[in-house]
């Protein structure tokens, strides 16, 4: 028995953990993005592919090099965070992008978005979104060139080339663009419309997203509220609330970078007030602002408010003294 | 009846099958029992025997002058063999009374046999069950005397049996209530008679469905079944309190402040036995389980039972272990001696292997805000745990952290496997000895 007991281990309760640690999660995230993605290539072409690649590797080598320099080790690339932030800032660009887009853009990234702070979890801005809020101000011409999807759904052909430069609804209606014709809700839902890579099928996002949410890593509060939120503007402006939640990124932003749990508030309270302050600064980007989508800066200018929302947001103590 | 819930808790797998089909059996005595000084919460005991001393069995061998303590009792005749430092299942050497059983059993003379408890008075019951060395068989091992005795304007209308048993692994308590019932009403009508309560409440999670059943038999009007969602902490008293009754002991107070006394089964177990056979506290029921111990037992053991007794009636270990708990996995203590004895606050030994006793590197907080969802307090611990490690023992006791009930939930549930209950637990020893200064 007594070599035994030199074995034994000593340490502080409760001795049992849950199974699903970060890096469980990080892989969640990836699963529940791949029918976008795939959607993504099937509509954009094959080129998407290498963009999505060229941004997902370059992010994991990004954030190596970064490990590196700030001597850690090479195994905090197993939770898998970079690839999500390559993955997801891949789905926020245009198709045809040059691919050194995606390299600059996880650069800034993981390096500027993350890796000054201190890495995963001391992040205060969604890295993803650093990255692409670089890119639309650097390369606003390239970030913003569109083209019409290859395949079409239900035999429609496009009638343009798919070379032809195009323009996503929300730029037809915001910019009043003429000789566009708008695509009715049902191509918004399914996603065979020009915008981003991953952000123009919102069923497929949709399915991500309650997939993350069944799997409790996302809280529902948060894409509800945003979408809630983005709708009732809309109505409260006259604009189309159906046409203004399926259009652009909303769905791609509120399931898969307003729930980013580094950047979100701690709180379910908190989270209602973030989904609802995102709503808000995307509806003024889009109702007053020079661009037509709002998404990024409206989750950016919340992660930025993060603090202050859990700062003043507190659970109600239990046994708490009603004052 | 209604039941109210709580908010935050989590679900650990229960593994309970591993025991709870096994009837409670006793071991053989075994050849020392070493009766620690420090069995409860309160003044630790000074022994009133020496070394050499033949002691009977229930003889009181250790006792205090505080009104927190209870005594301590020679679980077994026999001689003293020494009184020296002994490891405790808190990892801390505590003074210990070794006895050498004879064998014989011989009972002190001076116990009553009088079983009737009908014709003493609540305070002559009172002064029996602390003479009997009786605390509260939950875990905390408070006296069981102190709690059955509130001051004069607190109104108790309530005694809730704890027969929750959330912890995984345990199942002692589920067996009594299997095997014992009417002990277990017994206990709490002599409860209900201390504290001029007509009204009783069983609280058991809905897991235990065959326990409902069999107590159900012996109950009247009087005492009510609460069937609870399995939940854990839901055998917190706080929170048994707060899904039976919706009343919320009020932060830094106790269950006497909103009208309730809570007891665990066990303990009501102990009481009714007591007035059953004079008796004092001198055995408890113990699960003995976890996945590296070849044949789970629930265990009827004299206090003072070192554990590696214990171990070798479940059929030893199966492979080599990595650790040894004692108490449920969630709130137990992990010891490092297989000398530890059983204290009366032991109501289970969990023992992993070295596979299963994982230890793991915690990374940054990712900020998902799960322990927050969980806290069955609602404090925020990741916020909690950064004040700590930061010094900021003011703002960590601002925001609650002395409300904090050691559950684990928030540790458990933590994806980033940060320890933050070591943390609370640090930060709060610190703030109550800054206090004491």
């Amino acid at each position: 028995m007594k070599s035994e007991m030199d074995k034994l281990i000593v340490s502080s309760s409760p001795h049992i953990f849950v199974k699903e640690d970060v890096s469980y999660a990080m892989r969640q995230v990836i699963y529940a993005l791949i029918p976008a993605t795939l959607a993504g290539v099937y509509f954009f072409g094959l080129y998407s592919l290498w963009v999505i690649l060229v941004s997902i590797i370059s992010a994991v080598l990004w954030e190596a090099f970064a490990l590196f320099l700030r001597k850690k080790p090479l195994n905090i690339l197993l939770d898998f965070s970079a690839v999500v932030t390559g993955l997801l800032l891949a789905l926020t660009l245009p198709p045809k992008v040059p691919l050194w887009i995606p390299v600059i853009g996880s650069g800034v990234a993981i390096l500027l978005g993350k890796q000054v702070f201190g890495g995963l979890g001391d992040n205060f801005l969604n890295p993803a979104l650093v990255g692409r809020a670089f890119l639309l101000s650097s390369y606003p011409q390239i970030m913003t060139s569109w083209i019409e999807p290859i395949h079409k759904i239900g035999g429609m052909v496009s009638q343009a080339s798919p070379l032809t430069s195009t323009a996503t609804p929300l730029a037809i209606v915001k910019l009043k663009l003429t000789g566009y014709q708008l695509p009715s809700y049902w191509h918004l839902f399914i996603g065979d419309i020009p915008g981003c890579i991953g952000e123009t099928s919102a069923l497929l996002l949709l399915l991500g997203g309650v997939y993350l949410i069944y799997k409790e890593i996302v809280d529902w509060r948060i894409p509800l509220s945003y979408i809630l939120t983005v709708f009732i503007i809309s109505l409260l402006f006259g604009k189309d609330p159906i046409f203004q939640i399926l259009a652009g990124g909303l769905f791609l932003g509120a399931f898969f970078m307003a729930t980013d749990w580094v950047t979100t508030p701690l709180t379910k309270k908190g989270k209602v007030i973030f989904g609802i302050g995102a709503g808000f600064f995307t509806m003024v980007i889009r109702l007053f602002g020079i661009y037509p989508e709002g998404v990024s800066y409206g989750i950016l200018v919340m992660n930025a408010l993060t603090p202050l929302i859990d700062r003043t947001i507190k659970p109600r103590k239990f046994g708490e003294v009603r004052k | 009846m209604k039941i109210y819930g709580f908010k935050g808790g989590v679900h650990p797998p229960e593994k309970k099958e591993l025991s709870k089909d096994i009837p409670i059996t006793k071991i053989p005595l075994p050849e020392k029992l070493i009766v620690l000084t420090v069995q409860h919460t309160g003044a630790s005991v000074t022994p009133l025997v020496k070394p050499k001393d033949y002691v009977f069995k229930g003889q009181k061998i250790g006792d205090a002058q505080a009104f927190v303590t209870a005594p301590i009792h020679a679980p077994t005749s026999g001689t003293v063999k020494r009184i020296a430092l002994y490891p405790h299942p808190n990892g801390r050497n505590v003074l210990g009374i070794e006895i050498e059983p004879d064998g014989k059993e011989e009972i002190f003379p001076d116990i009553s046999k009088d079983s009737s408890w009908q014709n003493l008075s609540p305070e002559d019951i009172r002064k029996r069950i602390r003479e009997a060395g009786i605390v509260g068989l939950g875990g905390a091992a408070f006296p069981t005397h102190v709690k059955i005795s509130p001051p004069p304007e607190k109104k108790i209308d309530t005694i809730i049996l704890n027969g929750a048993e959330c912890e995984p692994y345990l199942t002692i308590d589920y067996r009594l209530m299997l095997e014992k019932p009417q002990l277990i009403v017994e206990g709490l009508r002599i409860l209900m008679y201390v504290l001029g309560v007509k009204k009783g409440i069983i609280g058991i999670e809905n897991n235990k469905k065959d326990a409902v059943e069999v107590l159900r038999k012996y109950i009247d009007s009087d005492i009510e079944i609460a069937i609870l969602p399995t939940k854990y902490p839901q055998g917190s008293e706080k929170h048994l309190i707060k899904a039976i009754l919706d009343r919320e002991v009020p932060s830094g107070g106790l269950p006497l402040d909103v009208g309730v006394v809570v007891n665990n089964v066990g303990t009501a177990v102990a009481i009714a036995e007591h007035f059953k056979t004079g008796l004092p506290l001198i055995s408890r029921g113990v699960t003995v389980t976890g996945e590296n111990v070849n044949s789970p037992k629930n265990l009827d053991v004299l206090i003072g039972t070192p554990v590696s007794k214990l171990i070798e009636a479940a059929g030893g270990f199966r492979e080599k272990p990595g650790k040894i708990i004692f108490g449920g996995p969630m709130m137990g203590i992990a010891i490092y001696d297989m000398d530890t004895p059983v204290i009366k606050g032991t109501s289970g030994v969990v023992v992993f292997s070295e596979k299963d006793a994982k230890y793991y590197e915690p990374v940054e907080c990712v900020r998902c805000g799960k322990c927050v969802d969980v806290c069955p307090m609602g404090l925020m611990p990741t916020i909690l745990a950064k004040y700590v490690r930061k010094d900021k023992l003011i703002e960590a006791e601002e925001l609650g952290i002395l409300d904090c009930i050691e559950c684990g939930s928030c540790n458990y549930i933590c994806p980033s496997r940060r320890p933050l209950l070591q943390w609370i637990r640090v930060g709060k020893t610190d703030i109550l000895a800054k206090r004491r200064k």
